[in-house]
């Protein structure tokens, strides 16, 4: 039988605001336990949580990008469960009146625009963590977390496979870092994925009987994940049996999904309209504010690049991926006044590479743009050929030198020179009697030979072009 | 010195009859002699006398404020930096707040000197405070009966001249019952009035805090401290704070007095209403116009109330888990689920459970979505009341002071003795309660209900009645 995935995802990225949502606490990472939790952090009797505005604007812009509605009035709402690491016991989220109602977002695959809904975004607070690691038999709480604020961002079940669910988080990642209002650092957990997947025989309308997989915190992760579990699941079906709604666990070093809770043991979260704060009231003006903020968005600078730069659909994509990225590709464009095209493939390939090798992003290049544009200028202006720009290439990653001092401590200007690359390939010709009787004989093959051997002689740095030239005249 | 009003102690303090050394050392030691009254949990005697001691410096530069040196008491539901703040409950017995409610910081601000924490119900839920882990409070007016909840401890302490005024929290009408079984002058301040941050949550959206004290213009100058806007409080109204004591004398005549039928009931006890019409009588005399009006949603309010209040305070009593601080079993299994239950006294668990219930899935229409809306019909009720009316009149409660162990068997006859309080709560109304008479030597309050916001009206309508009365000068034998 044929089988349709369905996917839906349901994201939190963390809002990249100072303070938590509710206090004035940090939200910077990695401090020690329990140092940055204030008394509202830490649910002491009687504080009461504040709003933070900036967590307000974060959520608003996310909407604009996505088209999505912007609910006038939202409402917060606690949601009730009992954790040792959820201070109030209950919290505080989103629920019937999102902030962000109705959106989309566009990915590409294999060439292929694909419009995934985006049902609702809504505010909430990041409960702390429970460390089981570092306490014999017993369990530690860091409240640094709680109060973090989140947007939950959740998809329409639009997605039909991994690598769509996959290409929609990438999506989804470039464009909050695009719009600054989440680090997307995943590692940290700054955005991180649950996964609700469901088969059905080809052709059927309705859904099948859905599970979700928790806390999914690398695209890989979850390609594999969502692989795993949709195989299962035809299996299961398959042999006859038939797929529980449940919550599962992906388990990374197995490769494998695992029951977590049954439908039965799910909880009754008793939402309610937190009587402590007030609805959310967006103004108008404060989205007209907002839309002023916007940045270019990734779609529309990508079809710029395209018109702009004469990029295929890949190497604009590529390009538009990453809002760093892209801005150092313009800026590097700028500052060498080099075809676009030459600076993209620099930019993609060797840079990216190195930046891959080291496991660096663009912004913590060795090479910033003003560097890498001094290079090309010298292959743009003929003082170096691209293969020996690779060399300095390399020099340039290890320190800071510019590519001119590099270019001059190891004298690798180019020849250009006809009288000096004459006398060198007068000496090639007398060197090699037997080549050129050959050569001449009609095995044009050895041309390149001939070419080899000044090159050689000159340790790369004659004009290719200006050799081919001459060699070409003076075996005639 | 102990029968002097703040504004009578504040006027010795400044002309320098007394310090508020010797004032706070006269009132210390009556806590002491009338222990047995069970009005404080904590007192904080060494703070007390320290503090007494930079406002008499302050006293002394001139930079003294109404309420400088002038020794007050906390009901212990307000957050106290350094000192125990238990909510009457076992589960914060050992709890030390880190921080100061803002309501405590604002009157440390103003120099008041804090002589303890008062006694309450647990969690501020009760009508008698007998569901106190410390124990009931006794009435000072007659020691078998109770003082009235949860703000039990305030008004008994108030009464007996234990502080020259206290604070009070009323959620379902917990300032103004106890202050009608007491004696004393009591303000529930529109919601929003006065901070609840640090204040310890029961039904926040019907907590308020206001002033417990002998007189109203003793409770304007608190509610000038206590109230105004707090940025830590998003529910807290930002709106100029007017002069409390400045129209305290306005004439009366033309006041528009309404007295809602539902409020003279059959439940009503005939010598309490025989009081409450004899002080409306009084208000005849001095200008004030009477009629009768229905509000016939009013009799819904008990049973929207214990939808409402229970709901809240079943995910606001959910961060007393033992994890962080409070009561905690040592075992982890036991922490998890026995904390709670060794900690929390019936009429606690009772309303957690109810509330639990009304938020489950399938019932939350029934109960919380049906009981808010019956809430907007009450409110609106009273929004076409003051259309008519300037006021509302009637009893605090349906008898005097009832005797301790009465009602603790049946908690639905407990719940009815908030019956004419509770729906002040569910519109977010001001109202008051101040002495009315006495039946066999117990006290008896009258209410008066405002529009939002007419704190000023409501004191300066009580205080011209305490011009013309002295129900509120009396004191408890043995007291004197």
């Amino acid at each position: 039988m044929q089988w349709e995935t369905v996917i839906g995802l349901e994201i939190h990225a963390q809002l990249a605001t100072r303070s938590k949502i509710f206090s004035g606490a940090s939200t910077a990472y990695g401090a020690a336990p329990n140092t940055q939790a204030c008394a509202i952090d830490l649910g002491m009797p009687g504080v009461l949580p504040v709003l933070n505005e900036q967590a307000v604007r974060m959520a608003v812009k996310f909407g604009m990008a996505i088209e999505a509605e912007i609910a006038p009035y939202s409402v917060f709402a606690r949601k009730n469960y009992f954790y040792p690491d959820l201070p109030k016991g209950y919290q505080i989220s989103q629920f019937e009146l999102p902030i962000v109602g109705n959106g989309h977002l566009d990915i590409l695959l294999d060439g292929e625009i694909k419009r995934i809904g985006v049902t609702r975004a809504h505010l909430e607070e990041d409960a702390g963590k429970s460390l089981h690691e570092d306490f014999h038999g017993l369990t530690g709480v860091d409240l640094n977390r709680a109060g973090t604020p989140l947007l939950e961002i959740v998809s329409e079940p639009d997605m039909r496979s991994a690598k769509e669910a996959v290409a929609y988080m990438k999506k989804l990642h470039a464009l909050v870092r695009y719009l600054e209002i989440c680090d997307g650092n995943m590692q940290e957990g700054s955005f991180r994925c649950d996964a609700n997947i469901s088969v059905r025989p080809a052709g059927q309308q309705e859904f099948g009987t859905r599970t979700e997989i928790k806390n999914l915190n690398s695209f890989r992760f979850v390609e594999k994940a969502i692989d795993f579990e949709v195989e299962r699941q035809i299996d299961l079906l398959e042999s006859g049996g038939v797929v529980v709604q449940e919550t599962r666990l992906y388990d990374s070093t197995r490769d494998e999904t695992r029951s977590m809770r049954g439908k039965e043991e799910a909880n009754d979260y008793r939402y309610f309209p937190d009587p402590d704060l007030l609805p959310v009231v967006i103004e108008d003006a404060l989205k007209e504010e907002v839309k002023a903020e916007l940045p270019e968005l990734p779609d529309v600078k990508r079809e710029r690049f395209k018109s702009q730069y004469g990029q295929d659909q890949d190497t604009a994509s590529a390009l538009t991926s990453s809002r760093e990225l892209a801005d150092y590709f313009e800026a590097l464009v700028r500052e060498s006044g080099c075809d676009a095209r030459l600076c993209s493939n620099w930019v993609m390939g060797e840079l990216a590479g190195a930046l891959n090798k080291d496991a660096l992003e663009i912004t913590d290049s060795p090479i910033g743009h003003e560097r890498l544009a001094g290079l090309l200028k010298r292959i743009a202006d003929n003082t170096i050929s691209g293969k020996i720009a690779k060399q300095v290439f390399e020099e340039m990653w290890q320190g800071d030198a510019t590519a001119d001092a590099i270019i001059e401590a190891k004298g690798l200007r180019q020849i250009t020179d006809s009288g000096a690359i004459e006398k060198i390939i007068d000496q090639v010709i007398a060197d090699n009697p037997g080549q050129v009787e050959q050569y001449l004989g009609g095995k044009e093959k050895l041309f390149g030979f001939f070419v080899g051997q000044v090159m050689k002689a000159t340790q790369g740095k004659a004009n290719p072009a200006e050799v081919n030239r001459m060699l070409k005249e003076k075996l005639r | 010195m102990h029968n002097k009003t703040i504004a009578e102690l504040a006027r010795g303090l400044r002309s320098g009859a007394y310090s508020s050394r010797e004032l706070t050392g006269v009132f210390l030691d009556r806590i002491k002699q009338n222990q047995d009254l069970n009005c404080y949990i904590t007192v904080t005697e060494e703070r007390a006398l320290e503090a007494a001691e930079r406002a008499d410096a302050r006293l002394a530069s001139g930079e003294a404020g109404p309420l400088t040196g002038i020794p007050i008491a906390q009901k212990d539901i307000f957050c106290s930096k350094g000192v125990k703040t238990s909510c009457g409950s076992k589960m914060l017995d050992n709890f030390i707040s880190p921080y100061d409610a803002t309501v405590v910081e604002k009157f440390h601000a103003a120099g008041a000197v804090l002589l303890g924490k008062l006694n309450m119900d647990e969690f501020a839920m009760g009508s008698s405070n007998e569901t106190s882990y410390y124990g009931a409070v006794k009435n000072p007016w007659d020691q078998n009966a109770v003082p009235g909840g949860s703000s039990g401890g305030s008004a008994a302490a108030v009464a007996a001249r234990l502080a020259p005024g206290a604070t009070g929290t009323d959620t379902g009408g917990s300032i103004r019952q106890p202050a009608a079984f007491c004696g004393v002058t009591g303000m529930k301040p529109t919601y929003g009035r006065v901070s609840r941050y640090g204040m310890i949550a029961f039904a926040s959206s019907l907590d308020q805090g206001g002033p417990m004290a002998q007189t109203a213009e003793d409770a304007a100058i608190m509610l000038q401290t206590m109230a105004g806007f707090d940025a830590k409080d998003s529910t807290s109204v930002d709106r100029p704070l007017p002069d409390y004591t400045a129209g305290l004398n306005d004439d009366l005549s033309g006041l528009k007095i309404g007295l809602p039928r539902e409020f003279f009931g059959a439940g009503l006890n005939s010598e309490v209403a025989a009081r409450v019409e004899a002080a409306v009588d009084e208000y005849r005399k001095l200008g004030a116009e009477v009629r009768e009006l229905s509000m016939p949603s009013l009799q819904l309010s008990v049973p929207v109330y214990y939808v409402i209040a229970p709901a809240e305070c079943s995910a606001n009593l959910s961060r007393y888990d033992g994890v962080r601080y409070g009561y905690r079993c040592a075992d982890l299994t036991d922490l998890y689920t026995r904390s709670r239950g060794e900690a929390f006294g019936a009429e606690v668990k009772r309303r957690i459970l109810i509330g639990t219930y009304a938020l489950s899935a399938g019932y939350y229409d029934a109960y919380y979505l049906k009981a808010q809306k019956v809430r907007r019909l009450i409110s609106e009720e009273f929004q076409r009341a003051f259309s008519e009316v300037d006021v509302l009149m009637g009893p605090v409660t349906p008898t005097t002071a009832f005797g301790i162990g009465e009602k603790t068997a049946d908690p639905i006859e407990m719940y009815l003795s908030d019956i004419y309080t509770i729906a002040v709560n569910l519109a977010g109304l001001p109202a008051m309660s101040i002495p009315a008479g006495f039946i066999e030597d117990k006290p008896v309050g009258l209410q008066i209900i405002g529009d939002y916001f007419t704190e000023a009206k409501l004191l300066n309508i009580a205080h011209r009645y305490q011009q013309v009365t002295d129900w509120h000068g009396r004191i408890p034998q043995g007291f004197e």
